[in-house]
């Protein structure tokens, strides 16, 4: 305990010089930029920043960056709360209760709970990787292939509890984003499916393309056709700050969402994406009145969104701890500290103990800015809803596609980009809900790479997964999800029937 | 008809070349890495990149375009306008295994280029899980031998540098291996500190923090010279397979047809920043090897390509 204390003295030490603090400060205010930008993301807004740092020493550089990554994490509800764009997977959740909210004139609450939950949970994680990150470390490890891919299973039957209406087509989006995700070389041989000869698909579909379009462009197709719709949200501001009985229902849900996102953070291979949707799973589960869920629920905002912020900040584990990076945003912080001469690993805590206290010391201070940065932000964000239609979209789709393009510099992307735009238009049109297409695209990547690995490595038996404890218990619990969530329907068409 | 145009393409060329030539660069050069940001042939570019524009007077601006190990980017790179203004930093992968490995290669690594200098390689480590029953290459080898059927190796994709790295090591042991495929080597490792998977050959820079902390087993460096970085890892040479010489080069390219001068101008600026006291530092920091007096030369990196890709087809299409 004590070392803890010294080891917290030493970072906040660093972390609080008036350099360090104003690169934190930087870093968050960039971060919050970014990702109220519909389209522009961490990874790019990072490599571009990428040289800049070159002159920094490496601790200031590292705080600054990371500071991009939350801040940006942070930011990203914003857009899914006023425009209903997520500008990460893991924004996807927020748009469903969080834009309906907007909606009823309720945006400034959703805002200010999403910004006071991400705060808690921010706090809370970084606590946990001061104290905990060593001994945390052993569950990355303990997570084989066949684990990972009973935990994706699990991930898909949240899908189909996220889903507002009937299961049937909720079921046919998570197939579709299933069968979009093995769009590009394959894993094992590197020859190209279903790429029809376009070089630009050839390493898969990009997430950012794939969820600008079918929620950024489709929407603005939409209410172009109803314009009258967002007229409530104009006249009805509503208020700024939670009431008593708003806060009083979200203090379990951020709990909760703290700690289940702040423990699937901690897995390699960009576990945090399902945090949000397993805590939106277990917010409807809980709740007594889950048919408020997806019309505006504030329980479907606060958890998600600290299941969110929570697992940004433990995601930080692997890589602090063993130098592995677990998502794309981490392997180019591995790529800053390196060109900085410090090779992450193991021994970075030893090693350089400035650096590694230093930058969870400046994760409290970064999210403590963040919310000061945020909430007198809230009423101006709110305000922006009564921008003119005629004003907005063009800034939207301007923003939108530059953020597309500047993910792989290609000019086919924003092309493709508009192609799912009309896609989720038709989606829409149709009826199907768009969410649980993406949560399959975001997880079938991953369940492939995952259930490959797992077959090969067992010589072909399929025993694999439930010889191995970890896997047979997720296993055993997505039975458990889908029989809860299945059973309702199931009685409910036998009551219509008879 | 055809050949009209080019003899004109050429006349121009000629014309254009002094006037661009002697006062180049006059505006920022755009180097394409074909790979993320942040990954090994990234830094080394960042880095080379960073010291020739002292030397040159303009700044080198790094354009990262991945994808489908890295020919995505050196496409778009061959294709650029030949006036010194687009370079790129090729690859063991983009400029030698990548004809064997891509039937629809939409350039020829020795013909569609104008060679600039190699600027540094990163040595290729054999490693395995630390409970591994192996202490010493030979050791690893005879137990490689023994188990076959039973050992996991594992890479970051066909077409990566373990791969194809490590098909060459399981040539030479004369084994078929199960090879699980991974998307990176983060996810390599991973698995392999976590026991799930056996070995792997991987670039030094990835290695050496867990191999100084003893979670992996690190068998030998397949370089002429050990490594200040590993300087207790033997060669593969003194460990008794010195067939097993293999480095991810990185080197630069323009695109062909750009004028002798700009080349040259290029290639002295590369020379001058690997000479350089604090890029020499940060690259061997790394583990990375520099080339030294002829082998920086513009010819070098010619005759080098062409028997990459020799070498690589007759590996990898076994």
């Amino acid at each position: 305990m004590m070392e803890l204390v010294d080891n917290l003295g030493t970072g906040f030490s660093t972390a609080l010089s008036l350099q360090n603090l104003g690169l934190c400060f930087l870093g968050v205010l960039i971060g919050t930029v970014i990702g109220v930008l519909p389209g522009v993301g961490p990874i790019a807004t990072i490599a571009m920043l990428l040289p800049l740092t070159f002159k920094l020493d490496p601790t200031g550089a590292l705080i600054m960056l990371a500071g991009i990554y939350y801040g940006a994490q942070y930011g990203g509800s914003t857009s899914a709360i006023l425009v209903n764009i997520p500008g990460e997977a893991t924004a996807v959740v927020t748009t469903l209760d969080g834009h309906q909210m907007a909606r009823q004139g309720r945006a400034g609450i959703a805002l200010g709970v999403a910004a006071l939950g991400s705060f808690f949970a921010g706090s809370v994680a970084t606590l946990v990787i001061a104290a905990l990150a060593v001994p945390l470390t052993k569950l990355a490890l303990l997570f084989g292939p066949a684990d990972y891919f009973s935990l994706m299973v699990l991930g898909l039957a949240f899908a189909i509890v996220l889903a507002r209406g009937p299961l049937l087509p909720a079921f046919c989006m998570i197939v579709v984003g299933l069968l979009l995700s093995t769009v590009g070389t394959d894993l094992e041989t590197g020859e190209e499916r279903l790429t029809f000869g376009m070089p630009n698909v050839v390493d898969g579909i990009d997430f950012a393309v794939l969820a600008m379009g079918i929620f950024g462009f489709a929407e603005i197709l939409r209410n172009l056709e109803n314009p009258e719709v967002r007229d409530v949200a104009r006249t009805a501001i509503g208020r700024m700050l939670p009431t008593r009985e708003d806060v009083r229902r979200c203090v379990k849900p951020v709990l909760r969402g703290t700690f289940v996102g702040g423990l699937l953070g901690i897995l390699p291979g960009n576990g945090a994406v399902l945090g949000p949707f397993a805590s939106y799973t277990l917010e409807k589960k809980l709740s007594k009145r889950p048919q408020e869920f997806g019309s505006g629920a504030i329980e479907g905002v606060a958890g998600p969104e600290s299941a969110n912020n929570a697992g940004a900040q433990t995601s930080f584990i692997p890589l602090l701890t063993l130098g592995i990076p677990p998502n794309a945003v981490m392997a180019l912080m591995v790529g800053a500290m390196t060109i900085h001469g410090i090779i992450p690993g193991p021994q970075v805590m030893t090693k350089s103990p400035e650096l590694f206290w230093g930058m969870i010391a400046s994760m409290w201070i970064g999210n403590a800015l963040l919310l000061i940065i945020n909430m007198p932000l809230i009423p101006l964000w709110v305000r922006m809803l009564r921008v003119p239609y005629h004003l907005m979209f063009p800034a939207i789709l301007i923003f939108c596609c530059i953020g597309i393009y500047s993910v792989n510099n290609s000019p086919n992307d924003v092309i493709l980009t508009a192609f799912f735009g009309f896609f989720g238009y038709a989606l829409y049109k149709f009826g199907f809900e768009p969410a649980p297409l993406l949560l399959g695209f975001v997880l079938g990547k991953l369940m492939e790479e995952k259930l490959r690995q797992a077959m090969v490595l067992s010589r072909g038996s399929f025993t694999t997964f439930i010889e191995n404890p970890v896997s047979a218990g997720l296993l055993f619990l997505t039975v458990v999800v889908v029989i809860v969530a299945v059973l309702p329907s199931i009685r409910k068409s036998r009551d219509e029937v008879l | 008809m055809k050949k009209l145009f080019l003899a004109l393409c050429v006349a121009l060329g000629f014309a254009a070349a002094p006037a661009g030539a002697a006062d180049y660069p006059t505006r920022p050069i755009t180097l394409i890495v074909p790979f993320a940001a942040g990954g090994p042939t990234d830094i080394i570019a960042r880095i080379a990149g960073e010291y020739m524009s002292q030397s040159l007077g303009q700044q080198i601006v790094v354009e990262n375009i991945a994808g489908a190990g890295g020919t995505t980017g050196i496409t778009r790179g061959s294709q650029a306008k030949n006036d010194g203004y687009t370079i790129m930093m090729g690859h063991m992968g983009t400029h030698g295994a990548a004809k064997a490995l891509y039937p629809k290669l939409k350039y020829d690594p020795n013909k569609d280029f104008a060679p600039i200098g190699l600027v540094a390689g990163t040595p290729i480590l054999v490693v395995a899980r630390k409970t591994i029953k192996a202490n010493t290459l030979k050791d690893f080898v005879a137990l490689l031998k023994s188990r076959q059927d039973k050992m996991n190796e594992a890479h970051a994709g066909v077409g990566s540098v373990s791969f194809t790295t490590c098909s060459l090591f399981n040539g030479i042991v004369g084994v078929k291996p199960t090879r699980v495929t991974y998307r990176g080597t983060g996810p390599v490792i991973n698995d392999m500190l976590a026991g799930k998977v056996d070995y792997a050959c991987d670039q030094i820079v990835n290695l050496v923090p867990q191999v100084k902390a003893g979670n992996l087993k690190a068998f030998a460096i397949a370089t002429p010279k050990r490594s200040p970085a590993l300087p207790d890892l033997p060669t593969t040479t003194e460990a008794g397979m010195p067939e097993f010489q293999v480095s991810a080069w990185n080197a630069l390219f323009a695109p062909k047809g750009t004028s002798k001068e700009i080349v040259t101008k290029l290639n002295q600026a590369l020379d001058k920043a690997l000479s350089t006291e604090g890029a020499r530092k940060r690259i061997l920091d790394l583990g990375g090897v520099i080339p030294e007096g002829g082998d920086r030369s513009p010819e070098y990196l010619g005759t080098f390509v062409a028997s990459e890709v020799a070498r690589w087809n007759k590996v990898l299409k076994k």
